[in-house]
Order: C-alpha cells, then sequence, then structure tokens
C-alpha cells in the first residue's frame, strides 16, 4: 500500500471543496463541485484498484486516537470498498442533475452535497463505533436541508418527517452501541465484530440496532418515510437517497447485526422474513396503483430492500452475496430511474404519469434507456438486477421455501408494475400535446445516464468483478454464522435407516 | 498574606469590584464603557489567576470553602462566560437607561457569588455564595427599570427566589439540627451512621429543592421562562449560561460530597428532576414563538441532560456533568448573542421566532452561526453538543441505569422537533422584513469562536478538556 491516508484524503476533498463552494457564484460552485467528485471517483477507483482482495480484511487502515476509546479509525474491507465505488460514481451524477434544475441558493446546494458525500464515505470506512455513529447520524442535517429547502411543494413535512423517523431509530442504536463499549470495552469496530455478546444481551441489541437499520433500509412497516421524502426531494436528493443512504441499512446489518450478534439475528430469522415477504409483496401492489412516478419507485425501492434482507436473514454465501449485489444494483438502477422521471420533470414539471405517453416517438434516446432500467429492475438476464435476486432467491430458497415462494411473487408483481409503468410512458399516443412536444435527451442527460447504463451492463453481464472483492469478506460472515445459520426445508433429509441387525456384520 | 493566596480570584473580584462601584458612582455617565470593559477585564485576570494555588489548595477558612480543581474548573467557565454577558450588553443599554455602568459590576459581584458556590463545603458557605449571586441577579433581571416586562421578571425572580431561598435554609437548618454541623464533611459521616432519619432526609429534600430552584430544574422551573422573556437580552444570557453552571456544580458537590452516604435517597430524585426536566423541556418548547423563551426551555432541558450524569454518580459521571456543562455555557451563549442581533430596522429588539424567517437568506453567515448552535443544542452529530451527550449516557449505562438513558436518549428526539423548527424558519421559510445590521466585532469574534468550538472541529477537543474534566471530577473522591 502508499503511505498516504488515503481513506481521509477521499472524505477531506469533498468537504473541503464544500466550503470553497459556500464562496463562490453559481456557477463556480457547480464547478468546484463536479471536479470535487470527479477526483473523489478518480481516487476512490485507485483504491479498489490497489485492494488486494486476497489480502488482509481491514485495509487502508488509519488509527489516530482521539480521547479515550474514541479514535479516528479508517479502514475499509470489500464490502466497504464496493459501496464506497457507489457513492463516488454516484455523486458527479448527481451534480450533474442539479446542473440546470437547481437555479436557488446553487452554493450552497453544493456545499451541502459534498458534505452529504464526505459523511457518507465516513460511515463506510469508519471502523470506530462512535465515528460510524457521528458520520452515520450527520448524513441527517444534510438530507433534511436538500429535502426541506429545494423539494416540493410539501417538503417541509416530508423533511420533518424524514428527520424525526430517522432520528429516533438511530438513537435506540446508540444506547445498545454504549452497551456494548461497556461490556466489550473497545469501539473497535473490527474487534467488535469477533466478541462473543451473551445470548440474552445480543437479543435486545440486534432489535435496537434493529430499530435503526430498519427505518433506514427502509423495512415494512416503519417505510412511510420514504414515499414522502423521495417525492418531495429534488431529482439529485433522491437519487442519493435511493442509492446510497438506503445503503446505510443493509451495510449496518452486514457490518453490524450478523457478525455482532449472531445468535441474536438467528432468533428474529422468522420475524425478519415475514417483515421481508409483506414488504415484497405489499409494497409492490401499493406501487402498482400509484400515479405518481416518483411515489411508485420509492415503493420499488421498499420491495427491493426486502430481497436484501431474505438474502443477509437467508445467512449463507448465496444470499449474503445476493444481498450485495442487490443493493449495488438497487443503487444504479433506482438511481437512474430517478434521473428519467427527473429528465421528463424538468420539462413538464410534473410527475403524473397520466400527462405522458407515447414518449417513444419523440425521445427515442430517453425510451431506450428508460426500458433498459425498467428490464433492470424488473431483474432481466443480462442486467445487474438479475445477478442479484438470483441469488438472494437462491440463498433464500436454501433457508426457506416459503421465503422463496414470496419473493418470487414480488419479481412477478415488479414486472407487473415497472412494465405497465414503462408502457403508460412510452408507448401509445401522447396523453397531452406538451408531452408530444418534449425534446429527446441533451448530451448533458446522455452523459448522466450512459454511464450508469453501462455499470448495470457490466453488473450484469460479469458480476466476478463486483463478487471478487467481497467473496473473502463474505466468506468471513458466513463463517461467523455457521453454527446459528437455519438449516432450511429445501434439503432433502433421508428417512431414518432401518438395517437388519445381521446386516452389520 | 499567603493564606489568602488560594482566594486571590476571588480578592481580585471583590476588591476589584467594589472600586469600581465607587468609580461607577462618581464617574460621568459616558464613561460607562470604561467601567464595564475594566469589569471584562477584572474577570479575565481572576480566570487567569485561577492557574497555581486556587486549584489545589484544599480547604481555606477552617473548611468553609475548599479550592480544588473542581471549583476551579467550574469558575474557569463561569468567569469568562460572565465576561461574555459584559461584552454582550456593549450598545445594549446606552440608550434611556440610567446606571448603565453598575452592570458590569453587578456582573462581577454574582460572579463573586457563583465562585463560593462551586468551592463551597459548608452548608453557611452555600448559602452565602447563593445569595450573593441571587441578590446581583435580582437586580439585574430588573434592569431597565421603566420596562414593564424587565420589572415584573425582578419581581417575579425575586419573589420566587426568596422563598426558594427559605426552602433552602429551612433544609439547612434541619440538617444542621440533625447533624449538629454545617460542614459537607459531618453531614456526610452523618449520613453514615446508619439509616437516615426522618428529619435527615427532610432536609436533603429541601436542600435539593433550593438548589433545582437555582437551576431551573423541573419541577421548580416556572420562573424560568418568564424571567428569562422579560430580562434584557444581555442578562439572560448570563442567567442561561454562569449561574446555571455554578448551580448545577454545587448541586454536584453536595451530592457527591455531603450526601454521599444517602447516594440512593438523592439520585431518584436526581433521576426525576433530570427526566421530568428533559421532557417538559422539550415538550413546553413546541408552542413558543418567542425565542428566548424557547431558549429558556431548551436550557431547562440541556440541565436535565447534565443531571442524567449527575445521577450516575462516581467519578465518571462527575465528569460527563463538567464536560457537558463546559459544552452547553458555549451553546447557549453563543445563542444568545445571535438573539442579541435580532433587530428590526428601528434598531429596536425582536424577539419572536417569525422575524428569523428565511433568515439564510439575508444574513447567512448569521444564520449559519444559528444552525450549528441549534443542531448542536439538540445534540445530533456531527456537531460537538453529540459528544456531552454521549458522556452522560455513557456514564448511566455504565452505572447500570440503562433505562434512564434510554428514556432520556428518547427525549433528544422529542427535543430535536423544536430546534429543527429554528432552522426550519431560518432555511425553510421564505424571507421576512430584514434586520438592522449590528456593528458588532468583538461579539462577532465571539460569535465566530462559539461556533467553532461546538461544530465538528470540536471533537479536537475532546483529549485535553476530558482529561481536565476527569481531574476535576477526581478531586471530590
Amino acid at each position: 500500500m502508499t503511505g498516504l491516508p488515503l481513506l481521509t484524503i477521499l472524505i477531506a476533498i469533498p468537504l473541503f471543496a464544500g466550503a470553497i463552494a459556500l464562496f463562490l457564484n453559481a456557477s463556480g460552485a457547480r464547478w468546484v463541485a463536479l471536479i470535487a467528485t470527479l477526483i473523489d471517483l478518480a481516487l476512490s477507483a485507485y483504491i479498489w484498484v490497489l485492494y488486494n482482495p486476497d489480502g488482509a480484511q481491514w485495509q487502508f487502515t488509519e488509527f489516530h486516537p482521539i480521547a479515550g476509546n474514541f479514535s479516528w479509525a479508517l479502514g475499509i474491507d470489500g464490502i466497504a470498498l464496493v459501496l464506497l465505488n457507489l457513492t463516488t460514481f454516484l455523486m458527479p451524477i448527481c451534480i450533474g442533475a442539479s446542473w440546470r434544475s437547481i437555479k436557488d441558493r446553487v452554493p450552497e446546494y453544493m456545499a451541502v452535497f459534498l458534505l452529504m458525500e464526505a459523511l457518507m464515505l465516513g460511515v463506510f470506512a469508519a471502523q470506530d463505533l462512535f465515528l460510524f455513529y457521528v458520520f452515520f447520524e450527520g448524513g441527517l442535517i444534510p438530507m433534511y436541508l436538500i429535502i426541506g429547502v429545494w423539494g416540493g411543494v410539501e417538503r417541509i413535512k416530508a423533511s420533518y418527517k424524514f428527520f424525526l423517523y430517522t432520528l429516533l431509530g438511530s438513537v435506540l442504536m446508540l444506547i445498545a452501541m454504549l452497551y456494548m463499549v461497556a461490556t466489550a470495552h473497545t469501539t473497535s469496530i473490527p474487534v467488535l465484530m469477533g466478541y462473543n455478546f451473551s445470548t440474552e444481551a445480543q437479543t435486545w441489541l440486534f432489535l435496537a440496532f434493529l430499530a435503526s437499520f430498519a427505518v433506514k433500509l427502509p423495512m415494512w412497516p416503519v417505510h412511510t418515510w420514504l414515499p414522502d421524502a423521495h417525492v418531495q426531494a429534488p431529482t439529485a436528493g433522491s437519487v442519493i437517497l435511493a442509492g446510497i443512504l438506503l445503503k446505510l441499512g443493509g451495510y449496518g446489518f452486514i457490518r453490524f447485526s450478523l457478525p455482532m450478534f449472531p445468535q441474536g439475528s438467528a432468533e428474529f430469522i422468522p420475524l425478519m422474513f415475514v417483515l421481508s415477504a409483506i414488504a415484497v409483496v405489499y409494497t409492490s401492489l401499493v406501487a402498482l396503483v400509484q400515479r405518481d412516478m416518483k411515489k411508485l419507485i420509492a415503493y420499488s425501492s421498499v420491495a427491493h430492500m426486502a430481497f436484501v434482507t431474505f438474502g443477509l436473514f437467508a445467512m449463507n454465501r448465496q444470499g449474503i452475496e445476493g444481498a450485495m449485489i442487490v443493493m449495488l444494483s438497487h443503487g444504479l438502477v433506482s438511481g437512474a430511474l430517478f434521473l428519467v422521471v427527473g429528465v421528463i420533470y424538468d420539462r413538464l414539471h410534473t410527475r403524473e404519469i397520466a400527462v405522458y405517453g407515447g414518449l417513444s416517438n419523440n425521445m427515442p434516446g430517453y425510451a431506450l434507456l428508460f426500458m433498459l432500467f425498467t428490464m433492470a429492475s424488473v431483474g432481466l438476464p443480462g442486467t445487474s438486477g438479475f445477478v442479484g435476486e438470483f441469488l438472494s432467491l437462491i440463498g433464500t430458497y436454501h433457508a426457506s421455501s416459503w421465503g422463496a415462494i414470496f419473493a418470487t411473487t414480488g419479481i412477478i408483481l415488479g414486472a407487473a408494475y415497472m412494465l405497465w409503468l414503462y408502457w403508460r410512458i412510452a408507448f401509445g399516443a401522447a396523453r397531452t400535446p406538451e408531452a408530444a412536444a418534449m425534446l429527446d435527451l441533451s448530451p448533458r442527460e446522455w452523459w448522466l445516464l450512459a454511464p450508469i447504463a453501462l455499470a448495470v451492463l457490466w453488473m450484469g453481464v460479469y458480476p466476478e468483478s463486483f463478487i471478487r472483492p467481497i467473496r473473502n469478506d463474505v466468506g468471513r460472515i458466513v463463517a461467523r454464522l455457521d453454527t446459528v445459520a437455519p438449516a432450511g426445508d429445501s434439503r432433502l433429509t433421508l428417512p431414518p435407516m432401518h438395517m437388519p441387525i445381521g446386516a452389520t456384520h | 498574606m499567603g493564606r489568602f493566596a488560594p482566594l486571590l480570584p476571588e480578592l481580585i473580584l471583590s476588591i476589584g469590584g467594589t472600586i469600581m462601584m465607587i468609580v461607577a458612582a462618581f464617574a460621568p455617565r459616558r464613561a460607562s464603557g470604561v467601567v464595564n470593559w475594566l469589569c471584562v477585564l477584572l474577570l479575565l485576570v481572576a480566570t487567569v489567576a485561577l492557574i497555581g494555588p486556587p486549584s489545589h489548595a484544599g480547604p481555606v477558612f477552617g473548611g468553609l470553602v475548599t479550592e480544588d480543581l473542581f471549583a476551579s474548573f467550574g469558575r474557569a467557565i463561569m468567569y469568562p462566560a460572565a465576561a461574555v454577558a459584559i461584552i454582550a450588553a456593549h450598545g445594549w443599554f446606552e440608550r434611556g437607561t440610567e446606571h448603565a455602568s453598575e452592570y458590569g459590576v453587578l456582573i462581577v459581584f454574582a460572579a463573586v457569588g457563583m465562585g463560593v458556590m462551586v468551592s463551597a463545603t459548608s452548608l453557611v458557605a452555600l448559602y452565602v455564595g447563593l445569595e450573593l449571586n441571587s441578590l446581583a441577579g435580582y437586580v439585574l433581571a430588573s434592569y431597565r427599570r421603566t420596562d414593564e416586562r424587565s420589572a415584573e421578571a425582578g419581581l417575579k425572580y425575586f419573589v420566587l427566589g426568596a422563598l426558594a431561598s427559605g426552602i433552602l435554609l429551612y433544609g439547612i437548618s434541619l440538617l444542621y439540627g440533625f447533624t449538629g454541623t454545617t460542614s459537607f464533611t459531618g453531614v456526610a459521616a452523618a449520613f453514615g451512621r446508619g439509616a437516615p432519619s426522618l428529619g435527615l432526609l427532610f432536609g436533603l429534600v429541601f436542600l435539593l429543592a433550593g438548589l433545582a430552584f437555582k437551576a431551573s430544574v423541573v419541577p421548580f422551573h416556572m420562573w424560568t421562562p418568564d424571567v428569562y422573556e422579560g430580562a434584557p437580552t444581555p442578562v439572560t444570557t448570563f442567567f442561561a449560561s454562569a449561574p446555571k453552571v455554578a448551580a448545577v456544580l454545587l448541586a454536584t458537590r453536595v451530592c457527591i460530597v455531603a450526601l454521599a452516604p444517602a447516594t440512593d435517597a438523592w439520585r431518584q430524585i436526581v433521576i426525576f428532576a433530570a427526566l421530568a426536566s428533559i421532557f417538559l423541556g422539550a415538550v413546553a418548547a413546541y408552542g413558543q414563538t418567542n425565542i428566548k423563551r424557547l431558549l429558556a426551555y431548551s436550557s431547562i432541558n440541556n440541565v436535565g441532560f447534565a443531571l442524567v450524569g449527575l445521577a450516575a454518580a462516581g467519578p465518571r459521571g462527575t465528569s460527563a456533568v463538567l464536560f457537558y456543562m463546559a459544552i452547553y455555557v458555549v451553546m447557549t451563549v453563543g445563542a444568545f448573542l445571535c438573539v442579541l442581533w435580532m433587530r428590526d430596522a428601528d434598531g429596536q429588539p425582536v424577539e419572536s421566532i417569525a422575524s428569523l424567517s428565511g433568515l439564510s437568506q439575508r444574513q447567512p453567515g448569521f444564520a449559519f452561526g444559528m444552525f450549528i448552535f441549534m443542531f448542536s443544542l439538540a445534540g445530533i452529530p456531527p456537531m460537538f453538543g453529540f459528544w456531552p451527550k454521549l458522556l452522560v449516557f455513557t456514564a448511566a449505562v455504565q452505572a447500570g441505569y440503562v433505562a434512564l438513558a434510554v428514556a432520556a436518549i428518547l427525549g433528544t428526539v422529542i427535543g430535536a422537533y423544536y430546534y429543527l423548527k429554528i432552522v426550519k424558519v431560518m432555511y425553510l421559510d421564505e424571507p421576512a422584513a430584514p434586520y438592522a445590521r449590528v456593528r458588532a466585532p468583538v461579539q462577532g469574534l465571539l460569535v465566530l469562536l462559539a461556533a467553532l468550538i461546538v461544530s465538528p472541529l470540536g471533537y479536537l477537543l475532546i483529549g485535553p478538556l476530558s482529561s481536565l474534566t476527569d481531574r476535576a471530577a477526581g478531586s471530590l473522591f
């Protein structure tokens, strides 16, 4: 490795750029934000290149004690690596998506976005429990402002709901963290990942962490903040929310719940499966009847996140790897879908599905990309969605065939609402003259969507690039869960043998 | 002379304050600025004088007061906070107020009282310090005597304060009657002899009730919003900062030193008071439309969190209390200094929350400062206000009071709502009529400094500050 503290630099670049952007005019702030996020993208790609998938579990570690147990401790494993790259990949796209559509208070907007990026990178890189919490919670403030200041008509209610909902979840996690530190006498996440808490404590700790991650993910029935937040947030805000913030929940399960409380997790597998099953079926049905495009995609996010919880709590290799790929894929695809919605929203300023129609006639390029992302969301083979959902389903099937049955229903329903959405928007005749007069994608919009399209196809055709870095880390988690993983009902169990006594001779 | 070395800070303030009072009486009115600046200087010199004998001299005056690191730490927070309260008044009282120069002098005397409070190790010194501070406070609250609200605030504060003093004195007399001593160690020894008698318990309850009034802890908080609203804003800045620290630190010393054997008895009171303050402070702030009243409830709420650390007892809990109060003072003073800048076009002070509307577009720097203080007071990371809350919760969990920590932490979520409301008004609402620009470079610098301390940069202070609070807390055990 190099001697430079790469992760600190990665976090510091957007912070400094954000501070600079505050003092510039609108166009200066835009360029500073774009350049800073691109540098961060390049740097994180460089980190990926340097990362050795067969090397130590934690790489690029930095450790600077601050006081007592609290320290500036950073380091990444493969799981953090890919999520880190997802963040840096989506950020320049978000800045680009806001290039024209944000006209008020641009310097502040860019500063808040860059702050957001720094905090999210910090969450994935933190190796200290409280440092993690500071980054994790800190993300609330910029997101509150993004929704509240630059959001839609009902932005204030949505921003409050978002803030208080997620804060309530997180403070319970804080209590659990305090207990863990008091018991284990360390705040180091890697050490805690191998620490064995008593079974009873694990139950409570799991529930406390669940309160936080379930809200973030979000799981049914605590998902209600998400549609509001998505609908009111500006396009780039939705992309960040769907692409990165929701991943914090899944990351939390992988990093904390499963390795730190294996018995607690195993105890609640039925609960997690039932909630996931309800989420898949219920939110898919809700998505089916939405008239607002953003709301539809928001509900589809909840359904997709249920594949993550299914996969994770199947507690086997396919399930967890599948969950990771679903997270990455969903980050790209739902981000792209929000951008796609944003493209036509920028033109007509409405998200009503009924206003559009027949866009494949006047916007062929748009219809093509929208089709690709629709298919990826449905899980068509060859796209990233297929890989993740397929692996996750296999894992679920090993653990519980009933779970797999419900999860598969979700895929069918997912196809229904996404294809119907696509049909209503892209095919048929234009329902309003304004919709028929819209222009096709501008070069800027191509630049935003094409990289995501390529990544989606890459992940669909050659997922090994993304599974390689996480393979060993998933293996470690599976080994940790070895004794508690559910046996499953899918394997053939042989009836007891009745051998004649004489046959043993 | 050497005998007086430990009392150097108090001597500087008392003698200096007396001289200043004479100067103020005879000097021309336009010299009031000079007198006030000299008072600031006195407080700063007294702060510097804390280094040396006053930080480790031990009992003085036959154990009436003890000069230890705990007391010095408290004074090191309170003296500068009092100095800031004088600076905050700069440009506030000139117009239409007589006796503008006595303002600084009164704060200096209040500071002497607070110094005695935090170093008191006898019930008599406790009472003397408390009254010295309170008397100055009563006058300060009604400082704008021609203003009805200010006069009302002063009267209300005085009547209720006198009642609280009566309760406190009654408690002290009971304790003295049943123990035969006024020294903290003597009281502790009496409590240590088996189960405490009914009289001792009554004394304990009355004593704590009197202190709770000074710290404006629920259920003795009723005066706080009215007095904070009515008193001139610089005075409110003072009330919300230094005397609060003094009262909380005094209560800490009383509980940890004098009532140590009766920990189980006072702990339930403190737990109740802490939770009641947190929840009432959070809920009652909802409907407020006046920023000073809102900050009054915010201070009630925050003192509740500090008491969570006290309930944990032990060196760690005490250290958390000290840390909490230090950061609390910075946040509160910063927020009130921002409130001082809220003036309408004629330069008259405005206090309505609605007038902050859209401030981020009119005065981004001002709004950003307030933004930092609000999130810090709410305890939302990455603001530094999160850290002291984390410390008191840690102390509570480690002392085995997980349920207390859970309840308190849920209180932060409820409280977050109204801090968020201020941010919403400043950042999300349409701009209201602009404020008049106030030229106050020194205050501006102070706000900047306070904002820097409670911003995420404050985490760099954790190391030195926590080692200091650990040692200061250690001097009680």
